[in-house]
């Protein structure tokens, strides 16, 4: 087995995962990193972010008006230590990203642009038209390219984080174009694998997004943290969940019902459209089943209306909702309705770090949507995660190197005995299966438990069934054969590893959402309908134990917002 | 395989209670699907280095719905049909680049063509031309991004001003200057269908010309001498003989064959510069 050796493993090429790379790069020339992604890094789902990236850029806006916006967002579960950091980093993440080249769009003056968006009180979210994600990952990816230290292994799958007494020694990985495993080691790993959203059914995420940063973490001994928030936004074309991005409704767009009127006066009068996701995805649930929604193909769906906005500010503003509409809908929104409804979009859940982006685990880092630090608590606002992905990324990939500087040479660390033993559970157990069930039935089957039982409302009745289905579920992932027995590009067995590693954090999600009595944000109980701050303002904890995920609760910090009643 | 429900990764589901309601019970999530009981056929080109050294094509007859682009159907294929059919895909909603395929003869993102456009059956899906295969639909990538990093495709900066100083002011005129080259997604459907890179893998290419562009064009950036000098080389820029499928496969208007003439203009406007003035004012 071929033994390669860096200072620092960055898992996942996306937004985080590159501004990661790049902080270490700049701390020490003499550090070696490695970004080991299981996509060519242009390829994260960073891509597919549309909206914008939120920073205090503007006289009239001020750091305590972003903090309180995300704080009260989130339900009063966020760390307020940390969104204090985070508000205070996000303006220079901005400019940093203007200087390496992100196409921002611009004011007339040639300044950075800002636009509306939901959950914050004035324009702070700066926009490179309605492709940000985009924009910004072929700016960090290119960037990259710059610095000498900075290899990729693009195509890699990382299987497993090695590690020997509690401390991080490296990465097992498959290279897809040669079918081999090999052992990288590394004395620090950042997990950058972005969210899990293909737990679910209806999804905006991508086929990649199966949570392997977070299942990985899970495996190696550190907690997930608040894995029961889920967010749902509020605007996906039905069928496909392909997102319209909420700049549509920043650049005042509305939401109407079958009888044309802006429902959303009902529930959010002083927000409307610019509501939080949270709030709003239960809005437009709340519609429908009132009988004010529209009926298609794929189910009941409302309306987002974008006609009083013209042709020349849907082209120059909002290109990518109407190519997505004509292409993907078949609908011109310059003329008619884009049918919209709700889907998992993001998970404010993840790997738990602390506000330097460390895990507890010695050597092992997290960052981005893979990560929960937490700025989102229980509802992320729109806008914050590409900023999070940048100001988070920095510092674990800061961390990660100054760690990285005090440890001795990775020369003498284990890797190669504990990734053969990982070769062994693949190509001796995985590849050889012989099982009858199906991959896709088992996926497809959890899929729906998760979005039946486990969706924007949530009951004890509705979890347990979920967790039952799950029990069985796993018993039945065990029979599952693999029919692709050539170790070369084999993308059955990359889905198998990403079944797996999806099947423990359904598992983690609806344990967690079960053993949360109360509703908060995202998190919806229908038997448990109010907040109860008094018994539940603290996050989970997720330990991985052989029997199942063990839950710890720890202690929200409070710095300047004292939880109080969260009305628009 | 014909009578097996249609695919589709999402579906509706039953919309929830308010909070004060307990759920109604579960239903079937995927609605019965237009026109199911029709089906289409599909042709794919198939490799299995491991397993023959030629490649061959393999047919299957799926379900057939209006609304299903070509990336379903292979979806379809692998999740109930065969299992060991490689392709790459993941946004399907045509920004990540990944699931590019030659179909019907012509390079395409396999998630952005409607089935009912080809209007035909058999569909071809071969991979991408021009191309190593690696396995199926799967192309060998690697010379393409060795063309992508070789155009200094970054802000190259002699000054750089710090970030407390705010941002590098560029005006709305100054971003369209190279908005449209900014578009591209990497989905390599331009090398695809140039002839010039069907007969000289060395060329520069479609893609990577417009990625310099978009550089060079930049308000910001200083790096015009030295990103130049790397696409008029021999095997660069000077190849390209303007037949412009480029432009016309390109899924996002970025018009690879007209970057490739602005550049051709600028590098022979240098090349002119150093010729015609003394050192010290070029």
């Amino acid at each position: 087995m071929e033994r390669l050796a860096y200072d620092i493993v960055i898992v996942g090429g996306g937004a985080a995962g590159l501004r990661g790379a790049i902080a270490a790069a700049e701390t020490s020339r003499a550090l070696r990193i490695a970004i080991v992604s299981k996509v060519y890094p242009m390829r994260s789902h960073t891509v597919s972010a549309e909206g914008g990236t939120a920073a205090v850029l503007r006289d009239y806006d001020s750091f305590d008006s972003h903090g309180f916006d995300t704080v009260k967002g989130s339900d009063f579960l966020a760390d307020q230590d940390v969104v204090e950091f985070f508000v205070r980093r996000a303006p220079g993440e901005v400019i940093q990203m203007e200087h390496w080249g992100c196409p921002w769009s611009r004011e007339p003056d040639g300044r950075v642009a800002v636009r509306a968006f939901g959950g914050m009180s004035v324009k702070r979210t700066a926009f490179a038209a309605d492709k940000v994600g985009f924009h910004m990952l072929h700016t960090l990816f290119q960037t990259s390219l710059k610095y000498e230290n900075i290899e990729r292994f693009d195509e890699w799958f990382v299987t497993q984080i090695l590690a020997e007494g509690g401390k991080v020694a490296g990465v097992a990985a498959l290279e897809l174009r040669s079918g081999t495993i090999h052992a990288i080691a590394a004395k620090a790993v950042i997990l950058s694998t972005g969210g899990a959203g293909r737990v679910y059914e209806f999804t905006t995420n991508g086929a990649i997004k199966t949570g392997d940063g977070m299942a990985l973490a899970y495996r190696a001994g550190a907690p997930l943290k608040d894995m029961e928030f889920l967010q749902f936004h509020p605007t996906c074309l039905p069928g496909t969940g392909i997102l319209i991005t909420e700049a549509a409704r920043g650049e005042g767009g509305y939401l109407v019902n079958n009888k044309g009127e802006r429902f959303l006066k009902k529930y959010v009068p002083e927000k409307m459209e610019l509501g939080p996701r949270d709030i709003l995805s239960r809005s437009i649930i709340q519609e429908i089943r009132e009988g004010r929604g529209f009926d298609g193909p794929y189910g009941h769906y409302v309306g987002l209306d974008l006609r009083h906005l013209g042709e020349e500010v849907i082209d120059r503003k909002l290109p990518m909702v109407r190519e997505l509409s004509e292409e993907y809908a078949g609908i011109d929104p310059v003329h008619e309705l884009i049918p919209v409804r709700p889907g998992q979009h993001y998970i404010m859940g993840g790997v738990h770090t602390d506000i330097t982006g460390s895990t507890g685990m010695a050597g092992l880092y997290a960052a981005g949507e893979a990560a929960c630090v937490s700025i989102n608590g229980a509802n992320r606002l729109g806008s914050n995660s590409l900023s999070e992905c940048l100001v988070f990324g920095a510092e674990a990939g800061r961390s990660a190197a100054a760690y990285a500087l005090t440890q001795g040479p990775v020369g003498s660390n284990p890797v190669t005995a504990l990734a053969k033993a990982e070769e062994t559970r693949i190509f001796d157990g995985l590849l050889k299966r012989e099982g009858g069930e199906s991959l896709a039935d088992v996926r497809r089957e959890m899929q729906r438990a998760m979005e039946e039982h486990v969706g924007i409302y949530r009951s004890a009745e509705a979890l347990e069934k979920a967790l039952s289905l799950l029990r069985e579920l796993r018993k039945r992932f065990d029979r599952v054969g693999v029919r692709d027995k050539d170790p070369f590009f084999n993308t059955e067995l990359t889905a198998t590893l990403e079944l797996d590693f999806m099947l423990d954090l359904a598992e983690v999600i609806a344990n967690a959402a079960l053993l949360r009595k109360e509703s908060r944000g995202a998190h919806s109980r229908t038997d448990y309908p109010k907040r109860d701050d008094a018994n539940f303002l603290a996050h989970s904890m997720a330990f991985r134990t052989a029997t199942g995920p063990r839950y710890e609760t720890k202690p929200v910090t409070i710095t300047k917002w004292p939880p109080a009643a969260r009305v628009y | 395989m014909a009578g097996a429900p249609a695919p589709k990764p999402a579906s509706a589901t039953p919309p929830p209670p308010p909070r004060s309601v307990p759920p109604p019970p579960p239903k079937p999530a995927v609605p019965a699907p237009k026109g199911s009981s029709k089906t289409i056929k599909l042709r794919i080109g198939r490799y299995r280095p491991e397993r023959s050294a030629e490649p061959f094509y393999q047919e299957f007859t799926i379900p057939y719905r209006d609304d299903m682009v070509v990336l379903d159907a292979l979806n379809y294929i692998k999740d109930r049909i065969d299992p060991t059919l490689a392709y790459r895909w993941s946004c399907r909603m045509g920004i990540c680049g990944s699931c590019g395929a030659d179909v019907e003869g012509s390079p395409k993102l396999t998630c952005a063509l409607y089935l009912k456009d080809l209007r035909k059956s058999p569909v071809t899906i071969e991979p991408l031309a021009n191309f190593a295969v690696l396995k199926d639909l799967i192309v060998d990538i690697e010379p393409f991004m060795e063309k992508l990093e070789s155009v200094n495709p970054y802000i190259v900066r002699g000054d750089e001003k710090p970030i407390e100083r705010g941002e590098y002011r560029q005006t709305p005129e100054e971003l369209e200057l190279y908005r449209q080259q900014s578009l591209c997604i990497n989905c390599m459907l331009c090398y695809a269908a140039c002839p010039v890179y069907g007969h000289d893998e060395k060329f520069l290419g479609p893609a990577a010309s417009a990625l310099a562009l978009r550089y060079e064009m930049d308000s910001r950036d200083q790096g015009s001498e030295e990103r130049l000098a790397a696409v008029a080389t021999s095997h660069g820029i000077w190849q390209c003989t303007f037949v412009g499928e480029c432009s016309v496969v390109c899924p996002k208007h970025v018009d690879p064959a007209g970057a490739i003439q602005q550049l051709k203009a600028r590098a022979a406007t240098r090349l002119m510069r150093s010729m015609l003035l003394p050192l010290s004012t070029r």
